[in-house]
């Protein structure tokens, strides 16, 4: 029973990771840049939601859908201020353009609400009591379970069926190709960032429910590991960005539970150092073979 | 037969590359014109000049008397113009259906499955691998897909670019019969080609084109009897 309840944890966990990781491959997949603001994103979701909440009294649905609102809107902004003026730049400047944003979040953040961590109320309370008392797990972790299938969900159906997720994967692609069908590349993108950061907001939430609290770094750690999350189920892969960031929380309780609590971020590294050894396109990628 | 495509002295760089240096044409409706000349010549850089894809330092492209001067490659499309890229760039991981669906990106939503229907008429072939990833298709039906996925917008005019090319010759036989069968469907074509032989032979006009300057225009049947075009483009 208690492995059970370590398993549960560590789905939901792992349910996190993989909200954040789908922004990332989406992201990843249609506009080929790694957005390292998207975990500071995350943050800035949880403090909308925090302020929604605590200073304006904010029912909680209408705070979450507030910071949906919100880091929509940022993550259209950055796109179009940071990264859609480096369109044709060396990968490697639109990195490091995509580092000095997660610290100019951070920063202003800091500025904006102090560096002193935030209790975070969560915005559902409660524990189910399953198996005739023996198992309890809280409301929030189910929400979390719940919400992440449902997004993957929708965001495979979106893509495989909807007019405008077809053309991200053509964008995906060959956008050369997709601008000769008439197809507005940098609109695409836009959209790719707006459902990315909404996603972040949603995760922001969830995050600092299950953390109780809430401070400018807030989205840091959890963004790297939802980064590699995504590189664990093969960048740019839907059903691997969810399937990543499952094991990766599984992982992550089970070595926190059993091995070390201290270890368990270097035990859940090493786990993926090792996939990559055996399936470098990770779990669930395409190894494209570069084309001469 | 209205002008339906004017290409006004347009020189085009990459870089420092002077690739494109003052060419001019102009494309009637209901015509087939063909851009030859060998490897290097800029042919395909005037494509994607017409397209937007690049953009000429001088000199203008009027499509249906709207001058293309900073208009984005995705409105050119909706103008009604078409191109189907050299190497074909289909979206391999995609569908061939959802392919044509791509290339009807720019219509009506009622007006695609009609569309895909035409096309399945004209390439059979395509019909029967509607569900098949368009990568895992051969050369000659990836060709097809390719100028299906560009008749699906509907196009005022067809750029082609190197159909031909990597080609069996007897695709490149189907490739020019149905390109004949456009042209006679009342489809303007504008064609650019290394196989100068089969392009004249489908082409109303043709232009050669020579390190980035036409050197000789006039009628398929005239540039094919012409001596200059026989020695350099088709084998003497």
């Amino acid at each position: 029973m208690e492995f059970l309840s370590y398993l549960i944890s560590g789905i939901s966990l792992g349910s996190v990771y993989a909200i954040i990781a789908l922004g990332y491959t989406m992201v990843y997949g249609i506009a080929k840049m790694l957005n390292f603001a998207h975990g500071d994103v995350i943050m800035v979701g949880g403090y909308i939601s925090f302020c929604a909440m605590f200073y304006l009294h904010l029912p909680n649905v209408v705070a979450v859908l507030l910071a949906v609102v919100v880091c929509t809107l940022l993550g259209i902004f950055i796109e179009r201020l940071a990264y859609k003026p480096l369109r044709n730049a060396p990968s490697l400047a639109v990195l490091i353009t995509a580092i000095g944003v997660s610290y100019f979040l951070q920063n202003s953040a800091l500025l904006i609400w102090k560096a002193a961590a935030r209790s975070y109320t969560p915005v559902v309370t409660g524990t189910a009591s399953l198996l005739d008392g023996r198992l309890s797990v809280s409301y929030i972790s189910l929400l979390t379970i719940v919400a992440c299938v449902v997004i993957m969900l929708s965001l495979t159906l979106f893509v495989s069926k909807s007019k405008m997720g077809k053309a991200m994967r053509a964008c995906s692609e060959d956008k050369a190709a997709a601008q000769l069908m008439g197809i507005n590349v940098n609109a695409t993108i836009s959209a790719t960032f707006a459902i990315g950061s909404a996603l972040a907001a949603i995760a922001g939430v969830l995050l600092c429910s299950f953390n109780t609290s809430l401070m400018p770094t807030t989205g840091s750690m959890p963004g790297i590991k939802a980064f590699t999350a995504a590189v664990f189920g093969g960048i740019g892969s839907i059903p691997g960005a969810f399937l990543g960031g499952l094991l990766l929380g599984i992982i992550e309780a089970l070595a926190k539970a059993y091995v070390s609590t201290t270890l368990a971020n270097a035990i859940v590294f090493a786990v993926l150092i090792v996939v990559l050894l055996v399936k470098p396109a990770g779990l669930l990628g395409r190894s494209v073979p570069e084309k001469v | 037969m209205g002008e339906i495509l004017k290409v006004d002295d347009i020189h085009v760089y990459y870089g420092s590359i002077h690739a494109v240096k003052g060419v001019s044409f102009e494309v009637n409706e209901g015509e087939v014109v063909t851009l030859i000349g060998a490897n290097g010549a800029g042919k395909s850089t005037i494509l994607n000049t017409v397209s937007g894809l690049l953009h000429p330092k001088t000199g203008s492209v009027v499509f249906e008397g709207r001058d293309l001067k900073g208009v984005a490659p995705h409105k050119i499309v909706e103008y009604g113009l078409a191109q189907v890229p050299e190497g074909r760039h289909i979206f391999q991981q995609m569908s061939v259906e959802e392919n044509l669906q791509m290339g009807a990106y720019t219509q009506l939503n009622a007006t695609v499955e009609p569309g895909i229907a035409d096309v399945y008429e004209r390439f059979p072939r395509l019909a029967e691998r509607r569900r098949q990833i368009a990568g895992t298709l051969s050369g000659g039906e990836q060709q097809m897909l390719a100028m299906g996925r560009a008749l699906m917008s509907r196009p005022k005019l067809l750029m082609l670019d190197e159909p031909s090319m990597g080609l069996a010759p007897i695709l490149v036989e189907q490739i020019f019969d149905i390109i004949r069968e456009l042209h006679s469907a009342g489809t303007t074509i504008l064609l650019v080609e290394q196989n100068a032989q089969a392009a004249l032979s489908v082409a109303d006009r043709a232009y050669v084109l020579e390190t980035g300057r036409i050197s000789l225009t006039g009628t398929g049947a005239e540039l094919m009897a012409s001596d200059a075009v026989r020695k350099a483009y088709l084998g003497g």
